[in-house]
C-alpha cells in the first residue's frame, strides 16, 4: 500500500464498473512523452486506417464474391492493373507490418526481461519486418503481367 | 505475500485491464494480434510470388483451397474482426474517459457485435467446404 502514497493522487471518485473494488484511473492514459507516446499515437492512427484497409481486404478476398476460390495469377494481374488497388495493398502492407511488428515489440518487452535476449528478439522482428516490407514493396510496384503474355486478356 | 499482491494490483493500470472482462478482452487482443502478424509474415511471401509468374503463384494459392486451410482461414478472419472491433473499443476508452464507467457494457457490446458479424461470415466460408467435401 505504500506505493499509493508515493504516487500523485489519481481520481478515484468514479463508479467501479468492473466491481473489483479497486481505485482506477478513467481510461488508460497515453504513455508520458517521447518515443513511446508517438508509438501510442501511431498504433491508433494505423488502427483506424487498417480498420478500412485490412477488414476491407479480408471481406473482399475471403468472404464475399467467391472468396479465395477465384484468386489466382490472372485475378491479381487484373486487380493490379488499377493503381487504386496497388496503392491500397501497399499502404495496407506497410501499416500492417509496422503496427504488427510494434505490437510484437511491446509484447516482447512484457515477457522477455533479460536486456540481451530482448534486444536479440526485437532485432529479429525488425529484420523480418524490414525484409518483408522491401519484398512486398518491390513486388507491388514492379509487377508487370505482360512478362507472361496471354494470362490477362 | 498478501501485502505484495495488493501492492501489485493497486498499482499501474488500475482495474480496467486487471481481472474479469477487461483482462479477457486484453488477452484476446494480444493472441489475435500475434496470430495475425505471424500469418502476415507468411502471407507477404506467398503473395510476393506473383512476381515470379503464374506457375509459382497458382501453385501456392492452391494451398488456400485445402479444406483444413479453409478452417484456418475462418480463424484468421475471426481474429481480424475481433482485433478490429476490440481496437475500436480501446480507442473509445482512450479518447472518451467517461467510457471507463461503461467498460464492461462496452466489452459485452463488442462481443455481441462480434458474434453477430461472425455468424454470416462463418456461414459463407464453411458452406462451400461442406457442400464440396462432406455432402
Amino acid at each position: 500500500m505504500s506505493l499509493d502514497t508515493e504516487r500523485p493522487a489519481r481520481p478515484t471518485h468514479r463508479r467501479d464498473s468492473l466491481g473489483t473494488g479497486l481505485p482506477y484511473r478513467a481510461g488508460r492514459e497515453p504513455p508520458g512523452r517521447g518515443r513511446e507516446f508517438w508509438w501510442w499515437v501511431f498504433m491508433r492512427v494505423s488502427g483506424i486506417l487498417l480498420l478500412v484497409l485490412a477488414v476491407g481486404h479480408v471481406l473482399i478476398m475471403h468472404v464475399i464474391g467467391g472468396g479465395v476460390d477465384r484468386v489466382n495469377f490472372a485475378f491479381v494481374a487484373l486487380r493490379w492493373q488499377s493503381p487504386f488497388w496497388r496503392t491500397w495493398d501497399w499502404l495496407m502492407l506497410s501499416l500492417a507490418l509496422v503496427h504488427g511488428v510494434n505490437g510484437l515489440r511491446v509484447i516482447t518487452q512484457d515477457y522477455v526481461r533479460r536486456p540481451g535476449v530482448r534486444g536479440v528478439i526485437n532485432g529479429m522482428w525488425l529484420v523480418i519486418g524490414t525484409s518483408l516490407f522491401a519484398l512486398g514493396s518491390i513486388v507491388v510496384f514492379s509487377f508487370d503481367p505482360s512478362r507472361w503474355p496471354g494470362v490477362v486478356k | 505475500m498478501a501485502e505484495r499482491r495488493i501492492d501489485r494490483r493497486s498499482s499501474e493500470f488500475g482495474s480496467i485491464y486487471r481481472g474479469r472482462e477487461g483482462q479477457w478482452s486484453w488477452i484476446a487482443h494480444r493472441i489475435t494480434g500475434v496470430a495475425i502478424i505471424l500469418f502476415l509474415f507468411a502471407h507477404v511471401v506467398d503473395t510476393a510470388l506473383v512476381g515470379w509468374g503464374p506457375n509459382a503463384y497458382n501453385k501456392v494459392v492452391a494451398v488456400y483451397r485445402n479444406p483444413l486451410i479453409r478452417l484456418l482461414e475462418l480463424g484468421l478472419v475471426a481474429a481480424v474482426i475481433y482485433h478490429a472491433l476490440n481496437g475500436v473499443r480501446i480507442m473509445v476508452m482512450d479518447f472518451w474517459p467517461k467510457a471507463a464507467d461503461l467498460n464492461r457494457q462496452l466489452i459485452y457490446g463488442t462481443v455481441g457485435l462480434y458474434v453477430a458479424s461472425m455468424i454470416p461470415i462463418t456461414y459463407i466460408i464453411v458452406k462451400p467446404i461442406v457442400t464440396k467435401y462432406i455432402l
